[in-house]
């Protein structure tokens, strides 16, 4: 007799969290727990231990621009379904509710902004935003972020959170890592500068693409920077992975990156470059 | 599968497509008609086609990069070493003479046998492969060799090692340099085209595809283990990321399919490899008559249109 199979794809979308995860406003170092406007006070690093929380790209850029400096751009493009993508959900419906828990319309915001009075143009992605995930609509807006700051002859300073490249875009996302790879190609070849600051995490295809090229590479402490994921090396070699396990701090080491830098310390690390790469050092 | 009538339509639509200058009336007639014909054909590439790729593509017979090598270049010189570290054996490199002309030639390389696969970490490369493949990148533009570049990786490895050594900065610069060329790039996916590792060799200034190879951002098991929550489920996440050439010249990604032997490369390697050289002859004749410096700014143009997006 054959019994008919039951199938339990199906994806729980008000399941309870597992009771192990802790509430994003707890300090998953040292458990000290405080509430939004404490968090947003002290740039959302933990007072007592100092761990970096993830910072969205609304509260990055009020961080490190310049108050009222900052004017966005290409907020009109937006992500479309060329693969009518659908795992357990539409692909567009993932994106409408990244829209509404992020009020973003795609993973990444671009414009330009000043920093300590210093013009820079900014592109600043949002982990938030289905993973920070690159997908067509993140490579047109870096890519564009690259021809602004040639344009108005600015340094660009990127700020990456990501995932890797989006899978629902399939290989139109693989083809944003040669996409934004040419767009800073040519901002070089300007004259233009790229500063690259990864912050946890900063993974696959993005870390494979533009955010190694910066001309200066920092991390903030603590940031995952590895191509593959933790689990992924895991699963594959089923080597012990060191506890620092692709790190800012053992990369720093390797010698991938120019520093880690705290977030207090940012924006006046930030600016110091800025007055490096200007033509009259102000 | 795809016919011959099939393949010809696709490649025409495709060139029409990056044909900027010709954007008439008349040709963009004739876009819609191909377009039209395209969408008819489409419905026909069914799932079960996608999935005979992607196993025809990882195929245990399936020629590699060396079996070409040996069928299509002569004076066949491997370099070896990345001049850093070590010399990475999933990825080959060298200079030979390809039609009459010096070329260089990169491609990862994967194993026939355990002791080779392994040897060759199955085609899954370090940082210092992709090092030695840019030493050899940089020697071909210095020299003014054309460049080809086969590309058959499950993707870049991803180890402790390979993440010490700087596996993301390495797949980065290797596109980034290849952005930089001046000199005539084909590069064709002849087996896995999988994610970064992969794109890290195919920023041609054509990038061909053998008709059963596949071209994706992630394997189909490892979609499937992320959005399906099930590895066993990577049938299903193939047909929903459509990995075959056929979708991947649809979507702009690829310029044109190089036709394999009835039942696929393995069951005529000669046959395989003479088609694949005269596609790539046919493109690098192409490409040489194009100034250095304006195959640079249109390789890039060609990667920078790359994208869907309202």
């Amino acid at each position: 007799m054959s019994s008919p199979r039951i199938d339990v794809s199906i994806e729980h979308r008000d399941a309870p969290e597992p009771p192990d995860k802790k509430h994003p406003n707890t300090c998953p170092r040292c458990d000290s727990h405080y509430r939004d406007d404490e968090l947003d006070a002290v740039l959302w690093v933990c007072p007592h231990c100092g761990h970096h929380f993830p910072m969205n790209a609304r509260a990055r850029i009020a961080s490190l621009a310049d108050d009222g400096s900052f004017v966005e751009e290409a907020t009109e493009v937006r992500s479309e379904d060329p693969l009518d993508f659908f795992d357990l959900r539409p692909y567009l419906e993932r994106l409408q509710e990244a829209e509404m828990k992020t009020g973003l319309g795609e993973a990444m915001v671009i414009g330009h902004a000043r920093i300590e009075t210093l013009p820079c143009q900014l592109a600043v992605m949002d982990f938030q935003f289905m993973g920070g995930s690159m997908g067509s609509a993140v490579g047109e807006k870096f890519s564009r972020a690259c021809d602004a700051a040639a344009e108005r002859g600015t340094p660009l300073l990127s700020v990456s959170a990501s995932g890797g490249a989006r899978m629902q875009e399939g290989i139109l996302a693989l083809m944003q890592l040669p996409k934004t790879v040419a767009a800073v190609e040519d901002l070089k070849d300007a004259g233009g500068a790229l500063i690259s600051v990864l912050t946890h995490p900063t993974t696959g295809g993005v870390l494979a693409s533009f955010a190694s090229l910066g001309d200066v590479i920092v991390a903030e402490p603590g940031a995952l920077m590895s191509f593959a994921g933790p689990r992924v090396v895991q699963q594959t070699t089923r080597e012990k992975l060191p506890d620092d396990f692709g790190l800012a701090e053992p990369n720093y080491r390797f010698g991938h990156l120019d520093a880690t830098v705290a977030r207090p310390e940012l924006r006046a690390f930030v600016a110091r470059l800025l007055r490096l790469f200007s033509p009259n050092g102000d | 599968m795809a016919t011959d009538h099939e393949l010809r339509l696709r490649e025409r639509l495709a060139r029409l497509r990056n044909v900027n200058l010709l954007g008439g009336a008349r040709v963009a007639g004739e876009l819609e008609k191909l377009q039209h014909q395209l969408e008819r054909i489409a419905e026909e590439t069914t799932d079960e086609d996608i999935w005979r790729s992607v196993e025809l593509a990882r195929h245990q017979d399936r020629p590699y990069t060396l079996d070409y090598v040996e069928r299509l270049l002569e004076d066949w010189v491997e370099l070896h070493g990345d001049r850093a570290r070590a010399d990475d054996h999933a990825i080959v490199a060298g200079l030979g003479r390809f039609q009459g002309r010096t070329v260089a030639l990169v491609g990862q390389q994967k194993g026939r046998d355990i002791k080779d696969r392994v040897d060759r970490n199955f085609g899954s490369a370090h940082p210092e492969g992709y090092r030695k493949a840019m030493r050899v990148m940089d020697l071909a533009m210095r020299h003014g060799f054309p460049l080809i570049t086969l590309v058959d990786t499950p993707g870049a490895y991803p180890g402790v090692a390979a993440e010490q050594h700087g596996q993301g900065g390495a797949i980065a610069r290797s596109h980034a340099l290849m952005a930089r060329l001046e000199i005539p790039v084909v590069s064709c996916i002849i087996g896995e085209g999988g994610s970064g590792g992969a794109s890290a060799l195919a920023l041609g200034d054509r990038v061909l595809m053998q008709e059963n190879a596949i071209y994706s951002v992630i394997s189909p098991e490892g979609c499937a283990a992320i959005l399906w929550r099930d590895a066993g489920e990577a049938r299903k996440a193939a047909a929903a990321f459509k990995p075959d050439a056929l979708h991947c010249l649809e979507l702009g990604v690829i310029d044109g399919i190089v036709p394999e032997p009835e039942g696929g490369a393995h069951t005529d390697v000669d046959d395989a490899a003479r088609l694949l050289g005269e596609t790539v002859e046919e493109h690098l004749e192409e490409l040489e008559s194009v100034p250095a410096d304006e195959l640079k700014r249109r390789r890039r143009a060609r990667f920078r249109a790359l994208g869907v997006y309202a």
